[in-house]
């Protein structure tokens, strides 16, 4: 009796533990940690940039207050002083059952970092939604916290279920309505197991390859092209841990997932939950900004649109999507069209046309403008006669009469473009120069905002103001600002995630080179399955060809960069244990032997002997004397044994038929001076001599040459033996 | 119908000696009493698919089975045999026989299929589809459902070359990927341009292609007169029909079209395309249509063939006789589980037992059993889950479990068979035990020996 009504009460404890359960938390991070929103991020951070009119956190915490989420804790790093200001002064700071918390660091880099950092203030004590201040949704997060919590109960595994939702990318760009690159997950159809995540498929490739292992796991496997990731992710207390765990995870996805999905010894599984009428999106670029703002005026993310939002701000929504504030000042001639958004307290000129655009609060724009699909934050001057076409103007800009920006223009704060000036497309304008440390670099991509704003905005604090009048004349006359240059490489890419609707030729062109690259693709496909259609034998044969030809490759490669590496150590006279140190580093990169290494080596420096100028053969062995005494260590260092010293006799010998014929006399110098600078001991040279024995005649020429030495060699050895 | 069939009856196989001889070839391998060729020319007619042609490897097997079948399908059928060298392969055995070839669309099966499947229901998925090649798929058998449950696990372990890896889109209609033989221990590569236009690829590892095809008349010569390297319809002509679906090649469908002009005398070319358009208008349109379409939506500037897949029901029965595994788990289920094969025979009770049997006294015969006509068997003999065949001796004191008997065969008193297949005109002497052992045709097995998982048979004169 006793023990049962233990049993009663430990049940009944367990109950009330699930009844005071913990407090749905979530985490936003406020900073993208991406450089996507450049120039803009620099002087503000991504989250308060204005969406409609309002500040993108608004949008997210207003979602995460109505799904049910009751602490928030917004994890500030870029312009962290402002997320907080703005923060506090909102009407977040004093919700009832709604709490933000603000989290601050100077020095996280990534989210991986932010994560760390959470984990370590020890504030999460349950399973909880990750997302970015950046997010858009009208999802209700019941089921997904259902289902995440069931399986959990299952499978303790079960760590993480991201949101997913329907969207194929375009047949031509392979990109998402959102701007983002294809995606391709495999997910299993029952379990909903995420099993691969591929948001990085090389273009080149024609296809997608799934490992066997999970193929012989899972009987059934759904490949996905057609689904975008919401980045809205209900996490369990242990993905902290993992971060901090694994100290070199940095993005959520590249590494996080990834990382989870490739390491099978933990076992930890990411599961997907699919929405269907509910809307989530994730502005990751300007693209994204540009469709995701169209959605909300078109109210697929009702009831997170404007006028609800703002509330009491009045405004109203008229036919065919126009919204417009109270207190518009709006001339009669003034043309607004559809899905357009007229903040407070603006001023439309006469005979001014705009349609799918946003415009701020207190703008004064002109007469006889042409706005088309731009977004005009607040206090923008348009003077009369400008147009504007797919652009973004930010706060405070000031366009004087006649000034034209063609699609996909960025204007950062405070920007003035001079009269008649035509901004080229796609340009990004800025008061701050553009940062010259440029972050092309994947690896950079993190070291966003951060460590370089601290510095840019104190020089616009302090000296910008002379700076700009003597510099920035980029802008037309009276105009003020640097016009970005594209980087290198990236300036085929930017029309991709550009405001601005891609051009048709652009697509044209993107067509006919996808079906050139498909010929090609299909070539190779051939070229792939020919061997899988001939008999099995034939195949293998194929696929050790192959695979022969990449090592070759491999090689040819490793061979160039370590001769490189030996002639930069020779003109900049670089330390011998540096070379070795960077000639051990690509080593292991290209993952050789050290045998490859003194080949390669050797290789450099007798190349170089040759290149070197001389006029007789004795010059040259002159050279390579020098070359030979001054490397000796460097060279040294990769001869462990004798198979390797043979190596490079081989080496030698391969050079003087082919690359460096000039050596082919002076083989058996080269042979004895090695000898000499015992770089090869006698046993290497006796070996060699005995493997040659038996090669064809053209092949003994080498040998025949050195006889003498050899013999010498040999004899040398015998009078050892007879002492 | 304008359907003709093509029955890859193959001759000789070197995985079921010593059970086929020059005597027995595959295709009259008595399964269940029955030749091994019954099982799919049945089906056949019951689908009334009448027009075949039975390929057979060698002559002498081609006189054999052509022999048989005049005997046992006088009515009904229209069969053409054909003999063709071996091992050319069943792309190579196509092609021998290509010339033959007139229908529209060609119904290719393998002779050893022993299957409830409707082949006329793979003809419909294919005609209504228009495709160039529709492949059945079923599911993979659990070879021994019920009592070798766990040697099935190890089965599936050791060989998984069985296995196909299938692609199919979402609506399970088109067969987007397949990779069979070596390609299946690979990572998959699955080609993007596909993925690309259907958005999503279910991808299965528990189908199995079960070697029946229905192809387009045009597009198969076309493949094998211009792939002469192709060999083997599963591993060659199929795959590349599926990879290149988007891509069709220049050849294939331009040469096609040039031929069936040249057939149709010019008549009617705008009609047949018109013909095609109302059809293809009718139906929703697949994505091979979609992505052809593009980028205006008018113009068909690229060429694309259908693949299709018709996905047998999991319970229907499909299983290939290609290993001696196969043989005894084929013998088995069609005695027990799925003697709806045997359509003819009909039984109340659990075994069949052919007209007049002579049991002695005390002989028990237990369920899935099947005793062939004129058979006689002994006092207190034991049979369980066995098949015997026609005029079999048996004496007393016999016991046959898990084993297959074929015709005229004499078991002396004492034997004990578990596990084994005997082929015709075996002679067991008295107290042979056999276990797990292969006795081929005509073998004498002398009094009193003991055999445990060995393979019996005469030498070759």
């Amino acid at each position: 009796m006793g023990a049962q009504k233990k049993g009663a009460t430990a049940r009944v404890s367990e109950d009330q533990e699930e009844l005071a359960r913990n407090p749905l938390q979530a985490i936003l991070l406020a900073d993208s940690f991406a450089t996507t929103f450049r120039p803009i991020t620099l002087e503000r951070p991504k989250v308060l940039l204005p969406l409609v009119n309002i500040p993108m956190i608004d949008y997210t915490l207003a979602w995460l207050e109505s799904a049910g989420v009751e602490e928030v804790f917004v994890f500030c790093c870029a312009h962290s002083k402002q997320v907080i200001d703005y923060l506090e002064s909102s009407q977040w700071s004093s919700q009832p059952n709604f709490s933000v918390t603000t989290i601050e660091s100077h020095n996280s880099i990534s989210a991986g970092d932010a994560l760390r950092l959470i984990y370590e203030r020890n504030v999460i004590h349950g399973d909880f939604v990750l997302i970015s201040g950046d997010t858009m949704s009208n999802m209700s997060l019941t089921q997904v916290l259902q289902e995440h919590k069931e399986r959990r109960k299952k499978d303790a595994n079960a760590i993480m279920t991201m949101v997913i939702k329907k969207s194929k990318p375009s047949p031509i760009t392979q990109q998402s309505r959102l701007g983002t690159d294809e995606l391709f997950m495999a997910i299993n159809p029952v379990t909903k197991q995420l099993l691969c995540y591929e948001d990085k498929a090389e273009r080149s490739k024609g296809f997608i390859s799934l490992d066997k292992t999970l193929i012989a796991d899972n009987p059934s496997i759904i490949l996905h092209n057609d689904k975008q990731d919401c980045y809205i992710d209900v996490c369990s207390q242990e993905v902290l841990s993992l971060f901090t765990d694994n100290f070199d995870y940095q993005h959520l996805r590249r590494h996080f997932v990834k990382g989870l999905l490739v390491d099978d010894i933990m076992g930890y599984k990411i599961f997907t939950h699919e929405i269907h009428s509910s809307y989530a999106a994730r502005i990751d670029n300007f693209r994204s900004y540009d469709t995701i703002s169209k959605d909300i005026i078109q109210r697929w993310t009702y009831p997170f649109v404007p006028d609800i939002l703002c509330g009491s701000s009045a405004i109203k929504v008229e036919r065919q999507g126009a919204y417009r504030a109270s207190d518009v000042t709006l001339s009669r001639s003034a043309h607004i069209g559809s899905f357009t958004f007229i903040g407070q307290g603006t001023k439309i000129g006469n005979d001014t046309k705009i349609s799918h655009s946003v415009v701020g609060e207190g703008c004064t724009i002109g007469s006889n403008v042409t706005i088309e699909g731009s977004y005009i934050w607040n206090n923008v001057t348009i003077e009369d006669g400008c147009q504007l076409r797919h652009a973004i103007v930010c706060d405070g800009v000031i366009m004087r009469s006649g000034a034209v920006l063609q699609p996909g223009v960025i204007l950062s704060f405070k920007v003035v473009v001079g009269q008649q000036f035509v901004v080229p497309a796609y340009s990004k304008v800025s008061l701050l120069q553009q940062p010259t440390q440029q972050d092309s670099d994947e690896e950079l991509e993190y070291a966003d905002n951060t460590s370089g704003t601290g510095e840019l905005r104190y020089k616009l604090n302090g000296d910008i103001a002379t700076d700009l009048s003597e510099t920035a004349y980029e802008l037309g006359t009276g105009g003020v600002g640097y016009i970005w240059s594209v980087f290198e490489g990236a300036q085929d890419e930017e029309w991709k995630h550009s405001v601005a609707p891609i051009p048709t030729d652009k697509l044209v062109k993107l067509m006919l080179d996808k079906d050139e690259d498909e010929e090609q693709l299909t070539q190779d496909g051939n070229v792939l399955s020919a061997s899988g259609e001939l008999k099995a034998d034939s195949d293998d044969n194929g696929s050790e060809d192959d695979d022969n030809a990449d090592s070759r490759d491999d090689y040819g490669f490793f061979e160039k960069e370590v001769e490189a590496t030996f002639l930069r150590a020779v003109h900049e006279n670089v330390k011998v244990d540096h070379a070795v140190l960077e000639v051990n580093a690509l080593r292991l990169s290209y993952n050789m032997a050290s045998v490859d290494c003194a080949g390669a080596i050797f290789y450099s420096m007798m190349k170089l002997a040759v290149e070197s100028p001389h006029h007789s053969a004795s010059e040259l062995h002159r050279n390579a004397a020098d070359i030979i005494t001054k490397w000796q260590k460097l060279l040294k260092s990769f001869l462990h044994d004798i198979d390797e010293e043979i190596e490079v006799i081989l080496k030698f010998e391969e050079m003087c038929l082919e690359s460096a014929k000039e050596f082919a006399a002076l083989f058996p110098q080269v042979l004895h001076l090695l000898y000499d600078k015992e770089i090869l001991q006698e046993d290497a040279i006796l070996r060699w001599a005995d493997e040659k024995e038996g090669a064809d005649e053209s092949d003994k020429v080498f040998l025949k040459s050195s006889e003498k030495f050899v013999q010498w060699l040999k004899e040398a050895e015998e009078e050892d033996e007879d002492d | 119908m304008d359907f003709q069939v093509v029955v890859l009856a193959g001759g000789n196989s070197k995985k079921l000696t010593p059970l086929i001889s020059k005597d027995v070839p595959k295709p009259l391998l008595p399964v269940a009493n029955r030749p091994l060729l019954y099982y799919v020319l049945h089906q056949l007619r019951e689908s009334n698919l009448k027009d075949l042609i039975v390929v057979v490897e060698g002559e002498d097997a081609a006189l054999h089975v052509g022999s048989w079948i005049s005997k046992t399908f006088v009515d009904g059928l229209h069969v053409k045999i054909a003999a063709v060298p071996e091992d050319i392969g069943t792309a190579g055995a196509l092609r021998a026989i290509s010339h033959h070839l007139t229908a529209k669309d060609i119904l290719v099966v393998s002779g050893d299929l022993v299957s409830d499947v409707p082949p006329g229901a793979v003809a419909a998925t294919h005609r209504r589809h228009d495709a160039a090649v529709t492949a059945m798929l079923c599911s993979v058998p659990v070879s021994g459902s019920l009592e070798s449950g766990s040697s099935g696990g190890k089965d599936k372990t050791k060989k998984p070359g069985r296995y196909n890896i299938i692609g199919l889109d979402p609506c399970k209609q088109f067969l987007l990927h397949i990779a069979t033989g070596s390609e299946i221990e690979k990572d998959s590569r699955l080609q993007k341009r596909i993925l690309h236009a259907v958005g999503q690829m279910e991808i299965r590892s528990d189908l199995m292609d079960a070697h029946m095809y229905a192809f387009k008349r045009s597009v198969l010569q076309e493949v094998l007169d211009h792939k002469d390297t192709f060999q083997s319809l599963k591993q060659d002509v199929v795959p590349y029909l599926v990879r290149s679906q988007l891509k069709s090649e220049a050849l294939l469908n331009g040469i096609s079209q040039a031929e069936e002009n040249g057939n149709e005398k010019l008549s009617s070319p705008n009609n047949q395309v018109l013909d095609s358009k109302i059809l293809a208008n009718a139906s929703t349109p697949s994505f091979h249509e979609l992505y052809s379409m593009e980028p205006d939506g008018s113009a068909q500037t690229r060429k694309t063939h259908k693949c299709c897949a018709y996905i047998a029901s999991s319970s229907s029965y499909c299983v290939r006789l290609n290993s001696i595994q196969a043989f005894m788990d084929i013998n088995r289920d069609v005695t027990g589980d799925a003697d709806h094969l045997l359509s003819d025979t009909s039984s109340d009770r659990d075994n069949i037992i052919g007209p007049s049997p002579k049991l002695g006294s005390k002989t028990t015969v237990g369920p899935h059993c099947m005793l062939g006509e004129g058979s006689e068997i002994g006092d207190k003999c034991q049979v369980k889950r066995s098949v015997i065949g026609r005029h079999c001796r048996i004496g007393s004191h016999v016991k046959i479990v898990n084993s297959v008997v074929m015709n005229h065969v004499t078991i002396g008193d004492g034997c004990i068979i578990q596990g084994s297949v005997v082929c015709s005109n075996v002679q067991l002497q008295e107290r042979v035990v056999l276990k797990d052992c292969l006795v081929g045709a005509g073998f004498v097995v002398t009094m009193g020996n003991e055999y445990k998982g060995e393979s019996l048979a005469r030498k070759e004169k």
